[in-house]
């Protein structure tokens, strides 16, 4: 069904004559299927295509990083040494468009969805390959739109790209990053749509739907969010493209436009989408907590229903990002209660990962001090959501630094703290080689601390008053500005230290062994890394996910 | 705190003070919610350590009743301050009546503000203490959000559309005054000040920056010259509707719905006259939209408004309101 195009595994030049100890399952693993570039730029394996995503990501990451390592460089002094005013808004647009639509979007459900989701349900690839591949040229054309805006000198709207600003009066490259962006949500709806079709068709025997994974759960809710809110997001963009080009009144109110449309639109999808970016982290977790702890998860439909019911509900609460926008206030009160019935499913998830730690035999590893970062950062930024989501609050808090701290606690500290960890658990899965556990430590205790420094004082900040987006500032700010640059430096610092040892890894590194985590799942049971087709023979699923007592009883 | 380093906003109105009590009570809430979750983490990788010798028995790893109540206590919990919150957000929709109205035009990027005795200034507003204020703004070009941090408020100013916002500071002094939605290249520099003054500072003020007319007077002159009164004031109301009384009254359209004559539907009259039609005119008043700017607008409104109606109305819970034609003179008086 997946045949590849890579027929030239015959051509096996030993070209990695050097490494260590290459072995019995890296000679017939998925890397070594085909040396060529074709045989990866035209690969239609799923484990193959994750790698592709996994430097791509990682790419746009650093480029989005920079963006904020001269952001806050230049927050050290009120007045802005570094940029000119235009410069800096420049440099946070760039940094938000790139941030949240080339990498944290991508990031876990392209990288480690792709990987792993076929491993765990007992399938030899995803139900569409040729079309996953698609997607990954599709989230370049739209990464070198991205790229053009950024040589041709970028754009300054901001991430949410609000009308009339977008449309009628910034005078950047406005439409080539609306392209941008209207294309990489075609790969993300083509991402979603495989996922769903995968997981309802491609379950191996037994694999019944209560005894998926939890990631796999989380990454179905994930998807259908995809499908259904980017494809809002596309006729968006598209509006203000027609408005900026053909003077179409649409959103500009000069032109007959309603200026409060945009922004329904505009959250109508973007609210789902920071769940798309959530979701898969809270994915990640559930696994590593039952994986740390080696016990079952507490309360598994709980957390499924909790990750259903996100996505659910996370469609209705798009205006509490408008509660000062001149809406009319019932339509406020409406939409605050409904923003405060959705942080009961995170609440729940929460306390189900707390109470599975509880008598397990907990492993602190580097993965699951990742997993414990994410815990704690998650709440902080949860628990913030419910200030901003109470009408008062939101009133003084919104579009101040208080926003920003908390939707970084959430995206940074939470989805990028995931991101590591899934990185650090499966990365000996992806390459049969095992890191240095010690520097992974000292990594995840240094971006908690980094994180930490630099974002809580942004909560301070703002409720000081301090507006986002500020390139000029009130000087009584400045003690606070240069603590959280302070901040960056440290998280900065810490977010280069996996590459030097993960890479240090896959040639020094020792082999890993099929497990070296001792965890449940069908991922493990095949080799590290794996085999083109993942399975010799499809497995027969015949035990509850996360059995752990079970599996150490049998001694497999 | 010391000159350092400030962690607290300071507090210019009754207002102020609720929504810091707001905070610091959920705050108290949120911690209460989120400690077990801190404490138990640590205690647990301490105590249940791999490696490390503890009592594990536990039973099955399901408990419907501990799942139902830890989801729905603290929910219960922040419902109450869900009332709480969205009661001190409908006061902050419903400005009294008795309100003085200062007229706010924003741009790209500076704020001005137009007192009711034709008194003008730019980035700065003076407002008396203890005398309620209403905000009636509007964007010359893209949304901008007029930010009073030492009062805990901000709403979007929006182009071509009113929106309000009133409050009652309680304590003389300067506070800043911010834009906070990004709105171009010198967004970060579209600020100035609140100075809340004492009752007589203030009209000493008034007296200092006093005009020849007031901005209703100013806004006749407009009239006039523009020549709306050709129409508007001929003495016989066959050509167009007489303007006096308008204000605030319910007005018929000729596809037969019916709008209440407020600023915005005045705002409109003005620049798009041909999508609302008073019922038996005809639709030929010519659009103004070129020849005359916001801040002309501002004083038609007011004009407008000054020559009274039947009965103030004060459309519930909508950003745009109205007020009484009274209140346009400042009298200096205090409440
Ligand atoms: C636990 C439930 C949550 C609640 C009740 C909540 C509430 C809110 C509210 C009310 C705002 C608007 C603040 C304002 O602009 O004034 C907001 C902003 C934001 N939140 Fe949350 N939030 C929650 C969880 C999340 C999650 C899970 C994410 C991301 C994964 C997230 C990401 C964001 C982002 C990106 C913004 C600001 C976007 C912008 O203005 O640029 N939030 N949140
Ligand atoms: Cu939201
Ligand atoms: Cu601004």
């Amino acid at each position: 069904m997946s045949e590849t195009v890579t027929g030239r595994g015959g051509s096996e030049e030993a070209s990695r004559e050097e490494t260590v100890n290459e072995t019995q399952s890296e000679r017939v693993s998925y890397l070594r299927a085909g040396h060529t570039l074709r045989s990866w730029f035209f690969t239609t394996d799923h484990k193959r295509i994750a790698l592709l995503y996994l430097i791509s990501v990682t790419f746009f990451f650093f480029i989005g990083g920079m963006a904020a390592g001269l952001m806050r460089t230049d927050l050290l002094t009120p007045q802005g040494d570094v940029l000119s005013n235009e410069g800096y808004n420049r440099a946070f647009t760039l940094h938000g468009v790139i941030m949240v639509w080339f990498f944290l979007i991508p990031s876990i459900p392209n990288v480690f969805g792709n990987f792993l989701i076929p491993l765990m349900i007992g399938a030899r690839d995803l139900a569409f390959p040729r079309l996953n591949l698609l997607s990954w040229y599709i989230y370049w054309i739209g990464g070198l739109f991205t790229l053009w805006v950024l040589l041709a000198g970028g754009v300054d709207t901001g991430w949410t790209f609000y009308t009339p600003l977008s449309s009628m009066f910034a005078n950047g490259n406005v439409v080539m990053a609306a392209a941008a962006v209207f294309v990489v949500g075609f790969s993300s709806i083509l991402t979603g749509l495989n996922f769903i079709v995968t997981i309802h068709t491609l379950r191996a025997p037994g694999m019944t739907w209560g005894r998926l994974p939890l990631f796999v759960w989380s990454h179905y809710a994930t998807s259908v969010i995809l499908v259904l809110a980017t494809p809002v997001l596309t006729v968006t963009l598209a509006l203000i493209v027609a408005e900026r080009l053909f003077g179409l009144g649409i959103f500009d109110p000069a032109l007959g436009g309603d200026p409060l449309l945009y922004q329904h639109l505009f959250w109508f999808y973007s609210h789902p989408a920071v769940y798309i970016m959530v979701l898969p982290a809270m994915a990640v977790v559930s696994e590593l907590v039952a994986a740390a702890a080696r016990k079952p998860v507490f309360g598994y439909w709980f957390i499924v229903f909790s990750s259903l019911g996100i996505a659910a509900v996370g469609f209705l609460v798009w205006a509490h990002h408008m509660f000062v926008s001149g809406m009319s206030m019932y339509v406020g009160a409406v939409f605050s209660f409904l923003s405060l019935v959705v942080a009961v499913p995170s609440g729940i998830k929460v306390y189900n990962w707390t109470a599975t730690l509880w008598k397990g035999h907990i492993s602190l590893d580097p993965p699951f001090l990742f997993a414990m970062g994410f815990i704690g950062l998650f709440v902080v930024g949860g628990l913030t959501g419910l200030i901003l989501a109470m009408l008062a609050l939101d009133v003084h808090v919104h579009d101040t630094y208080f926003v920003v701290a908390h939707f970084h606690y959430i995206m940074v500290g939470g989805t990028v703290s995931a991101f590591f960890g899934a990185l650090h658990f499966w990365w000996p899965k992806m390459t049969g080689r095992m890191f240095s556990i010690g520097w992974g430590r000292l990594t995840a205790l240094f971006i908690f601390f980094g994180f930490n420094m630099t974002f809580f004082p942004q909560f301070i900040l703002g409720y000081l008053g301090m507006p986002r987006r500020y390139h000029v500032y009130d000087p009584q700010f400045q003690v606070l500005h240069v603590l959280s640059s302070a901040g960056s430096t440290i998280l900065g610092f810490a977010y280069l230290f996996p590459f030097a040892y993960l890479l240090y890894a896959l040639r020094y590194g020792k082999p890993s062994g099929d497990n070296p985590w001792e965890a449940t799942g069908l991922e493990w049971t095949v080799p590290s890394p794996p085999p083109k087709h993942n399975f010799d023979e499809i497995p027969v699923v015949t035990r509850e996910p996360y059995d752990y007592e079970v599996e150490k009883e049998g001694g497999a | 705190m010391s000159d350092f380093i400030q962690i607290w906003p300071g507090q210019a109105s009754d207002y102020a003070h609720s929504v810091d009590l707001l905070i610091l009570a959920l705050t108290g809430l949120i911690i209460a919610l989120s400690a077990p979750v801190f404490i138990l983490i640590v205690y647990f990788a301490v105590k249940y350590r791999r490696g490390h010798k503890a009592d594990r028995q536990h039973p099955m790893n399901r408990n419907v009743w501990l799942e139902t109540s830890w989801a729905l206590i603290p929910f219960f919990l922040i419902l109450v301050f869900y009332v709480w919150s969205t009661g001190l957000y409908f006061d902050l929709h419903q400005p009294p009546a008795n309100a003085m109205e200062v007229q706010v035009v924003a741009k790209r990027w500076m704020w001005k503000f137009q007192h009711p005795g034709g008194q003008g200034e730019i980035n700065e507003l003076h407002v008396p203490v203890g005398e309620p204020i209403r905000l009636n703004m509007i964007s010359q070009d893209v949304i901008h959000s007029l930010f009073l941090p030492a009062l805990r408020i901000k709403q979007d100013v929006l182009p071509e559309r009113y929106t309000s916002l009133w409050f009652s500071a309680d304590k003389p002094g300067t506070y800043r005054l911010a834009c906070a939605e990004f709105c171009g290249t010198d967004h970060s520099l579209m600020g100035g000040s609140l100075v809340v003054q004492t009752q007589a500072d203030y009209a000493a003020w008034l007296e200092q920056f006093a005009t020849d007319n007031t901005l209703a007077a100013q806004g006749a002159g407009l009239f006039r010259t523009l020549g709306c009164s050709g129409c508007h004031e001929s003495g016989s109301t066959r050509r167009a509707p007489s303007i006096h009384g308008l204000y605030g009254r319910p007005v018929a359209l000729s596809d037969g719905s019916t709008v209440v004559a407020d600023a915005q539907y005045i705002r409109d009259s003005i620049l798009l006259p041909n999508a609302q039609v008073t019922a038996g005119y005809p639709p030929i008043m010519p659009t103004f939209k070129d020849v005359v700017d916001e801040e002309g607008l501002v004083r038609l409104v007011a004009y407008i408004q000054s020559l009274g109606s039947a009965s103030p109305v004060l459309p519930q819970g909508v950003a745009a309101g109205t007020l009484a034609p009274q209140n346009l003179a400042p009298e200096g008086t205090a409440p």
